[in-house]
Order: C-alpha cells, then structure tokens, then sequence
C-alpha cells in the first residue's frame, strides 16, 4: 500500500486533519497537508477531506468551505476519476460541494453525538478493496449535523448504513455514500480515529487500505 | 437597500430545532400548536441601482450560498 500521494485539505476550524494524516501515514500512504488557499494541488494519487467544523460551520455545516480556492482544484480533481475521501464534515463539505449527492441536516434529537457505532458496507463505490457489501465496521461518531438527507432528484450510492438504527435520524440509516463514478465517498463515522488498539477499535484501518489501493489503482491507470 | 431573505427547511425535511420547540410550547400547556418549523433571517445590505436589480441580485446570492436547495427554500421578504 506504500506510495499512494495523498492531500488532506485544511481549513479554518478543521480538527481532524492530523489524525487523517496520522492515520494514512501509518497504512503507508505518503501524506501531506492542503491549505484551504491553495489554488494549486501538487501531483496527488488521493484527497482527504477532514472531520471539524470549518469555518465555524456557520450558515450551514460545509457550507463555506466550498468557496475555498483548493475546491476548484478538488472539483477538477474528482472529475479526473481520483479518490477523494470526505469524512464527517468533510462529507458535509462534499455534499454541499455537488460531489455527492444530498445534504446533512440536524441531528434528529439535537444532541451532539459522540459514540461508537456500527456501520455494515453496502457499496462503497472503488473503495471496495477490503470492504465487501455486508462487512461491519466499528467506529466512532461525533457529530451535531449527521442527519443525511437524500437528494430526492439523485438516489444516493449507499456506501455505509448503520447497523441497528441510526444515532441521528438519518434517511434510511445512511451513513455514508458514494457519487455515481464511484470515485468519491463520504461518510460521518471517522475511520482515522480508529486504527489504533489504543482507541478501542481498528475497523478503520481496511476502509482507510481500501481508499489507499484505489489511489494506487488510478494511478496505475493514469 | 436592505432586503431580508428568510430560509428554512423544506417541508418534508426534519426540522429538528422546529420539533423540539413544538414540543416545549405543548409542553407549557398549549394544546393548540399544531406545529413548528424554524428558518434563519437574513438582513442584506445591497448596494445596488434599483429594488428589482436588488431582489434579482440575493435570489442569487440565495441560490449561491445562503440556502441549499436539496434541503432548504428561501423566500425574499422586502
């Protein structure tokens, strides 16, 4: 799995960027850090969209972030087929974006949500390496806008659903999914928290491997 | 001019916050609420030729940003 380049975008009032990169890091990946200012992406196998709540998350969570200059280049580079990997806000700033489909609204209950949860895999588009429809994942969540809601003129991919229920009043118990080319996936469960014994569950580590060999296998093809 | 642009959920999609103080106010006794939906206020300072070139300009400021049109619609008050 060593060699794939992969970016993980920062903005203001992204968190879990170091843990992103941390993560990949340790399953081989070369990784390097993206400002939100940079207009320019260098040569790159794989985007990381990460977790927090960039610019405050005012007016709508991911809302702004989609006005960043690095999003016209992440826009471009999704049309290119690469992997681009949004997790939890950064699914929220994909959405937004139109590089997935829907939206993320309030928790259903209001709460913030900060627990494991389950999550079996449905179609997780080419980040199907390690993650077989049916496989179940235990990792966590923690989020105040995880409620997806579908775009009823696009029926999402489902990539991830939760298992026994949603925490958040999700449409359908979606927890996380794919565009239609497959190439890029969202999900508000956080695999970079949960690669290490340490944290109580490593389930993250195959669906990290599987976003790594699909940035290996475009490059092959490029 | 100022404009005010009004931004809500779309019907159909949960308005959590909406339910949550539907719920207070029954809870405070009054029966008769039938339900709640909550929006966002936004106050537009335009700096723009005329009031139809201002309405023109936060419809797309509203298609733009202000509101997501997969979850939220948006009604421009005056």
């Amino acid at each position: 799995m060593s060699g794939a380049r992969v970016g993980v975008l920062v903005f203001p009032g992204s968190l879990d960027d170091r843990d992103m990169m941390r993560s990949l890091g340790l399953l081989g990946a070369e990784v390097q850090a993206i400002w939100h200012k940079d207009a320019r992406l260098p040569e790159l196998d794989g985007i990381g969209v990460p977790g927090g709540f960039s610019y405050g998350d005012y007016l709508r969570a991911g809302a702004m972030a989609r006005f960043s200059p690095v999003m016209r280049a992440v826009l471009e580079f999704a049309a290119s087929g690469r992997p681009v990997l949004g997790v939890c806000n950064g699914f929220q700033i994909l959405c937004e974006a139109g590089l997935l489909p829907g939206a993320l609204v309030r928790n259903r209950d209001l709460k913030f949500i900060c627990q494991d949860v389950r999550v079996a895999v449905e179609d997780p588009g080419n980040f199907r390496a390690e993650l077989p429809p049916g496989r179940t994942l235990v990792m966590p969540v923690k989020h105040g806008d995880g409620a997806y809601v579908p775009d009823p003129e696009h029926k999402p991919r489902v990539a991830f659903r939760y298992v026994g229920g949603s925490p958040n009043g999700s449409t359908d118990d979606i927890a996380g999914v794919a565009n239609a080319a497959g190439n890029v996936v969202g999900l508000m469960p956080h695999p970079e928290h949960a690669v290490d014994p340490l944290l109580g569950s490593t389930d993250g580590a195959p669906l990290l491997r599987s976003f790594l060999a699909a940035c290996l296998a475009t490059r092959a093809r490029r | 001019m100022k404009l005010r642009v009004l931004v809500s959920l779309k019907p159909g999609v949960l308005d959590a916050q909406g339910r949550a103080i539907e719920h207070a106010l029954r809870d405070l006794g009054h029966a008769q609420v039938k339900g709640v939906r909550t929006g966002k206020l936004v106050v537009l300072d335009l700096d723009t030729p005329d009031p139809a070139s201002a309405r023109a300009l936060a419809s797309e400021l509203c298609e733009k940003l202000l509101a997501n049109p997969v979850i939220e619609q948006y009604e421009i008050l005056s």
